[in-house]
């Protein structure tokens, strides 16, 4: 189960539900047939299938450059704005980087993956040679030791799990399901912060995220939730 | 293993020098096992008590604590011709052949003991007495035989002859090893070979035997050749449908590298899927031509078994059958030749407007571009461990694997331990404590750093650590994800533990 615990339905509903409509109030051409990730529209979402993380808050783009492991490295160890490796924001939270004002959005997916491209272009914003920022909250109903984080990125990508750096992959790349994975982790009762930072070089650009049990199957039996005032 | 000495060099300096530069290059142990492993027709390898046993003609016998080292067994009881093992239940039945008379008249002879090891309380050989005979008339040899039960109904089998007239097999009492009837007639199911055997798989019988002729040391033409079967008892027609009857049989294994003439195949079955075969080779070429044992991957393909061989030591890039990419230090690679920028397209080269060193983006940079120099790129690897990753091979250093044999470390049936660097370098894969793969800086000896690698029956790899530190169970390499190895237990359906070595 996903949830989305501190967003107003009601005036999400008035928003019309969808990045869409963002994308109709920057002056951009609707288009109902991209895979444009939507607002929530419901506090609640079932969790995929297979496992994958669809409800996150994501920071609309910051510039950046260089997808080998250095550049990449050095990209998301620049500080852009305060606490950025530990805040949990709230869908509308906005931040200054380089004197530009970002917010951040709720967003769910239909499908396994998250894609940036339409995010940021029915922003209005820039997709290429740019840094993503997203952050989900895993609640976990006990202690869960033994698994893995395993993610996809275009391009590369770097991911951290309650604070601490589990996975980076570099290069300009698709993805791919199960790309990187982490070594073994324990999520513990009840909220666990999983973040991420994916710098795309140009083209299309997404990601997908989701948890394998020690036998290596998705991980189920967690809920994800973005925006509740605990997690802060 | 035998050292080769090799002149690297002849230079001719001033008055007549001679300088000449010797370089002891260790032969690859891709056959033929290590210790002591003079045998002849040796029986199918049984394992009693940890340890492994097989017993050749004239009562000799072969002990391994790990199938990879042997050394001199104790005689049974009886001695005999191409003795053949089998167990079931608590007891060992071990058939040997005779020619009381002189070839053909012959017998197959059993004793049974309730343990291999010589100092179980158990050992101890009874004679079970004649189970099957030819007359000196009839046309069969009766020496040489080989056990099956069949998996599908519990039923003992034995196959027997040699090169005079039929192969030919009879049932025997799982409980007693003996003849269920001695009356019952036996069975012609092949003809002019030796040292035949049954197996069976997927719902066929398959009929092993040796062609050609033995004990000329490397002047023999002895090669195992294979036919297969609905039923136990025949027809077994080779791929060209020919009987077995008629003297057909697909080869399965003949001579080749430093090893001549492949006989007596033994099936050892090892579990989740990996098998290997025993035999014997009439003559090792790096042993004087002595006739020796070995042991091998069997394979399978459409249907049919196919001899592996084992690993052989050089540079490879280690590939996952499952995600396709390939095994490397996580460090950040150099592109073979430079980083270059990618650029704005321009003429292919040779099309129009190419030539004179243009052509845009594919034009390349010219000349022939060296492999990578290892000494060059990893002075910016960090000096201590290093993680593994997986990556899309690119021809860079991070990416090539030297697998070599580690002399003194053990093994397993058919191949010694191995250890697994970079190649040009010491940075070695290893179980790291958390369980995890990890470089080390150097290799030193441990056993979470020697790796066995055992040929599937598709012919991938499976690549399993002699020691995982966290390890409860066996664990082998697993490609989890596509840039992410990992330990894991081992899946024989899955493909995530199937790993290809190819030419870097």
């Amino acid at each position: 189960m996903i949830m989305l615990r501190n967003i107003h339905i009601p005036a999400v509903a008035v928003l019309a539900g969808s990045i869409v409509a963002m994308a109709a109030a920057a002056g951009c051409a609707s288009r109902s047939s991209v895979p444009s990730p939507t607002r929530p529209a419901s506090a609640e979402t079932a969790l995929h299938a297979a496992g994958f993380i669809q409800r996150w808050l994501i920071l609309e783009p910051i510039g950046a450059n260089g997808l080998t492991d250095s550049a990449v490295q050095a990209a998301v160890k620049k500080d852009y704005f305060s606490n950025q490796l530990t805040v949990v924001p709230h869908d509308g939270d906005k931040v200054t980087v380089g004197g530009a004002e970002l917010t951040w959005h709720a967003v769910d997916t239909n499908e396994y993956n998250v894609n940036l491209y339409y995010f940021a272009y029915d922003l209005g914003k820039p997709t290429s040679n740019v840094l993503f920022w997203a952050v989900t909250v895993v609640d976990c109903p006990r202690e869960m030791s033994g698994v893995r984080l395993a993610i996809g990125s275009n391009a590369a990508s770097v991911w951290w799990v309650n604070g601490k750096e589990v996975i980076g992959i570099y290069g300009d790349r698709q993805t791919v399901i199960d790309d990187g994975v982490s070594k073994r982790l324990t999520l513990k009762k009840g909220p666990n912060i999983v973040r991420c930072a994916i710098i795309n070089a140009g083209g299309a650009t997404d990601f997908c995220a989701r948890f394998l049990d020690a036998e290596d199957k998705p991980l189920k039996g967690f809920t994800v939730s973005v925006g509740d005032d605990e997690y802060r | 293993m035998n050292p080769i000495l090799h002149a690297k060099s002849l230079q001719l300096a001033g008055p007549i020098i001679l300088m000449v530069e010797f370089v002891a290059i260790w032969a690859s142990p891709a056959s033929a096992l290590d210790g002591q492993v003079q045998i002849h027709d040796p029986s199918t390898i049984m394992q009693c008590n940890g340890k492994f046993y097989t017993y050749g003609t004239g009562g000799s016998s072969l002990v391994s604590d790990d199938g990879w080292t042997w050394r001199r067994g104790t005689r049974p009881s009886r001695g005999g011709m191409a003795p053949d093992v089998i167990h079931i239940g608590d007891r060992y039945f071990q058939y040997m052949g005779s020619n009381p008379g002189g070839q053909p008249h012959g017998a197959i002879n059993m004793i049974w003991s309730k343990s291999l090891d010589p100092n179980s309380p158990d050992y101890k050989w009874e004679d079970g007495g004649v189970v099957a005979s030819s007359d000196g008339v009839e046309f069969c040899n009766a020496i040489d035989p080989g056990a099956l039960l069949d998996p599908t109904d519990g039923k003992l089998w034995l196959v027997y002859g040699s090169y005079f007239g039929y192969i030919r097999l009879v049932q025997l009492d799982p409980k007693t090893g003996k003849r269920i009837d001695p009356n019952d007639k036996p069975v012609d199911i092949a003809i002019n070979c030796e040292a035949a055997i049954l197996i069976y798989r997927d719902g066929w019988y398959y009929l092993l035997a040796t062609h050609g002729s033995c004990c000329r040391g490397a002047d023999s033409g002895y090669n195992i050749r294979v036919g297969r079967a609905r039923k136990v008892t025949g027809p077994f027609l080779d791929h060209t449908g020919t009987d077995m009857l008629e003297g057909g049989g697909k080869l399965f294994l003949g001579s080749g590298g430093r090893v001549v003439g492949a006989g007596h195949f033994g099936l050892i079955d090892e579990g989740d899927g990996v098998q290997k075969f025993s035999l014997h080779w009439e003559a090792d070429l790096d042993r004087g031509g002595a006739s020796v044992l070995d042991i091998r991957p069997l394979l399978w393909r459409d249907g049919w078994p196919v001899a592996g061989e084992n690993f052989k030591e050089g540079t490879y890039a280690i590939e996952s059958v499952r995600t396709g990419t390939a095994l490397e230090l996580a460090v950040e690679g150099v592109p073979v030749g430079g980083r270059r920028s990618r650029g704005a397209r321009g003429s292919a080269p040779g099309g129009p407007g190419a030539g004179g060193g243009r052509g845009g983006m594919f034009a390349g940079q010219g000349g022939v571009i060296p492999p990578q120099d290892v000494a060059q790129v990893s002075t910016n690897w960090p000096a201590g461990n290093i993680d593994s990753r997986m990556a899309n091979y690119m021809c860079q250093a991070q990416q090539k694997w030297t697998v070599t044999p580690v002399a003194n470390a053990g093994g397993y049936p058919g191949s010694p331990y191995f250890k697994i660097t970079i190649a040009g370098t010491d940075r070695t894969l290893a179980v790291g404590e958390d369980g995890e793969l990890v470089a080390l800086p150097a290799f030193t000896g441990g056993h979470e750093q020697l790796w066995r690698l055992d040929q599937l029956a598709d012919g991938a790899w499976r690549i399993m650590p002699k020691f995982a530190s966290t390890a409860r169970e066996s664990l082998v390499l697993s490609a989890v994800g596509s840039s992410f190895a990992t330990l894991a237990k081992f899946d024989p359906a899955g493909d995530r533990q199937r790993w290809l070595f190819k030419t870097p």
